[in-house]
């Protein structure tokens, strides 16, 4: 996530929209006009992240899924190594796209009540209901804290 | 006629208590939360404030579903708001203009592009488990807001202070979960309501100074319209940021109070934390980052169960909303235009308080900042001082200590009164030209009050208020007086000063309250001297 972090909003936030379709237009001869070759060496990898014992801890606290054990630590840092190739792509001033509509404005409504009162409806959604309301579990219930982050042996 | 600081404390106080009778039963004396920790010395507190305000609207932020309060569960719930699968967000115009406004009112940058984003957390009443805000770049940043700091019984004479505004941002509220034993009952209607989430920089040393901030932007928010803030609504809360450091070192590690509903609860929440870091550090504690709870009842602040690590929100950027655009300047593309909203913006409470210092009216500090802290009360003010020839001091003197004393005594508001301004403005008019005494004024108020359509005139004219005035009368009322009460004489004879002020009640009683006390009193003076 660090790369984007390092975004230059200052630049974006003074242009008018005109200047920018502008620039969108002349880029175009940026763009490829045949297939190009991918400029990630595969035979470069990435240095390794190391996952420890606490870090797969929490993120099976928080994920609940079933991963607290060396073989979830191993498939984790593969993970991240198969995606840390992206790295090799230098970013470095240039500016992140978040989305294509970025240069069209962002379309409002007035301020008047068009929906809602369809109770009935949403709640046929619901599993479990109690009167008008969403029943739910209650809240977030933290899982005990075990002596070994790890549980190999289950 | 002058206004005592003495008078306004007393006032104040009154009013206060007035207000918060239940908790004044509960907890006497009323605590007062001030600088008690400055005698201290040692220790320097640092608040910070963020606060959320819901903004008047009819809809939601993304959804076409009413904000109404007190709906029936889960009413005011679109498709969008329980997140069901397909639907997207269309943002509220009326949104952006409140936020815009809002941003132009606290001297803000409004940002010209602006953008949204997702925060993730796991809750129950929150459907989609992220919550849509602006994280990268908000609405607007870098504000300012000059407030005055003076809670009487406290502070001797007002201060100003200037608290700076890192941001400004659009937000959705959650909904709301009511907790039972094993579940969660969760009521969607508040969930996509929008918010404007203000954070200020930790520019304050101490609770009254963060209760006086949040009364300055509730009048600020009130007057431009963009939140009704009504706390006990929770249309606005309050979270406060709070360390303690000694001086020449750094800031010390902080711990955030959650959602204090009451401009007194922001006081007493921040003094009572205070208090309780220094016990602590004293005591070779540490203090931890935490998130505390402010009980009202108990007037501490309880450490609530937390995740132990730093939660991470996964903040991404919301690919369902392009970027937010506001004209302004050169600029001509937006939703809004940033100049012409700010055209729109009354005359707001910091530039009332001067004008009403100023030239023509020349009120005390503490005058107007009572009279713009009550808006009923600067209403009846502003529109009887602009038909009448009258001593603006003394209308101000009029409505701050005997309106509100009737007021009180009542159990009403300002507001509860409709009647037309013009008639307080009579009545200080006949105050001034001597016409009646500050009794009868009393007495003309409680007849407004109670509902008299006549004007204080006619009243006056009708009951036989006016005040006696002519020597000869008062004279006579005055020697009847001594004739009437000769023990107080012979007591006031051997020495007692006391017994004068006794004379001087009878008079005023026996003339029902009508003689003009200031010409008695020379003339009981005269009269005794003379025996």
């Amino acid at each position: 996530m660090n790369y984007l972090r390092h975004v230059n909003l200052l630049s974006r936030r003074f242009c008018t929209s005109k200047r920018c379709i502008k620039i969108s237009q002349t880029d175009v001869k940026h763009v490829p006009q045949k297939a190009v070759a991918s400029k990630i060496e595969l035979h470069k990898p990435p240095p390794k992240t190391e996952i420890d014992a606490d870090t797969i801890a929490l993120l099976e606290r928080l994920s609940l899924v079933d991963c607290a054990n060396k073989e979830g630590i191993r498939i984790l840092e593969a993970s991240i190594e198969f995606a840390d190739y992206i790295l090799q792509v230098d970013t470095d001033d240039i500016e992140s796209l978040f989305t294509v509509l970025e240069d069209i404005p962002l379309q409002v409504r007035e301020d008047k009540v068009t929906e809602g009162d369809c109770r009935e409806d949403i709640l046929k959604n619901a599993v479990v209901t109690e009167e008008e309301y969403f029943v739910a579990p209650p809240g977030n219930i933290p899982l005990e804290a075990r002596e070994n982050p790890l549980h190999e042996e289950k | 006629m002058r206004l005592y600081p003495l008078d306004i404390s007393v006032y104040l106080i009154r009013k206060m208590l007035m207000r918060n009778r239940i908790l004044f039963r509960l907890q006497f004396p009323k605590r007062r939360y001030s600088k008690v920790i400055k005698s201290n010395g040692t220790w320097k507190s640092v608040v910070g404030l963020e606060v959320h305000a819901q903004i008047n609207s009819n809809s939601k932020l993304f959804s076409g579903a009413s904000t109404k309060f007190s709906s029936p569960v889960n009413n005011n719930v679109s498709l969008f708001d329980c997140s069901t699968p397909g639907t997207l967000p269309v943002l509220n115009k009326r949104c952006v203009e409140a936020g815009v406004l809002t941003a132009l009112a606290l001297n803000c940058q409004v940002n010209p592009v602006s953008y949204f984003d997702r925060k993730h957390y796991f809750y129950a009443d929150l459907p989609t488990g992220y919550q849509i805000t602006q994280q990268r770049a908000p609405l607007a940043m870098d504000g300012k807001l000059e407030f005055q700091v003076f809670t009487p019984g406290i502070h001797k004479s007002p201060y100003k202070m200037q608290v700076k505004i890192k941001q400004l941002q659009l937000e959705q509220d959650s909904g709301k979960s009511l907790h039972d034993t094993e579940r969660s009952l969760v009521d969607l209607n508040r969930a996509g309501v929008p918010l404007m989430e203000l954070v200020f920089e930790p520019d304050l040393t101490d609770g009254e100074e963060a209760a006086a901030l949040i009364k300055e932007l509730i009048i600020i928010l009130q007057r431009i319209k963009t939140c009704s803030c009504k706390m006990e609504e929770g249309a606005l809360r309050v979270d406060a940021n709070v360390s303690i450091h000694k001086e020449g070192e750094p800031l010390g590690t902080r711990t955030e109070i959650k959602n204090i509903g009451s401009v007194r609860g922001v006081a007493g929440a921040i003094q009572s934390e205070i208090e309780r870091q220094i016990n602590l550090k004293n005591s070779g504690g540490t203090v931890l980052n935490e998130t505390r709870a402010w009980d009202a009842a108990t007037k501490t602040t309880v450490g609530m169960r937390d995740k132990e690590v730093q939660q991470d929100y996964r903040y991404m950027p919301e690919p369902n909303l392009p970027p937010l655009h506001i004209a302004m300047g050169p600029i001509e593309r937006g939703c809004v235009n940033a100049d012409k909203l700010r055209e729109t913006i009354p005359e707001l409470p910091e530039a009332t308080r001067e004008r009403l210092k100023g030239e023509g009216i020349g009120l005390t500090s503490e005058q107007a900042i009572i009279l713009v802290n009550d808006f009923s009360l600067l209403n009846i003010f502003e529109e009887a001082v602009t038909k009448r020839k009258i001593d603006c001091k003394l209308l101000a003197n009029f409505l701050i200590n005997d309106f509100n004393t009737v007021l009180n005594r009542n159990n009403l508001e300002a507001g509860d009164i409709c009647c037309d301004p013009d008639y307080y403005g009579e009545i200080v008019e006949l105050l001034q030209s001597g016409q009646i005494n500050r009794n009868t004024a009393k007495l003309l108020l409680e007849e407004i009050v109670s509902g008299n359509q006549s004007r204080p005139t006619q009243i006056v004219e009708e009951k036989g208020l006016a005040q006696i005035t002519d020597d000869d009368k008062l004279r006579k009322l005055c020697k009847e007086t001594l004739k009437e009460n000769e023990k107080a004489v012979k007591s006031f004879k051997s020495g007692k000063s006391k017994a004068f002020k006794a004379l001087l009640g009878s008079v005023a009683a026996k003339s029902k309250n009508q003689a003009d006390m200031a010409k008695c009193s020379d003339i009981l003076k005269d009269l005794l001297n003379k025996i």
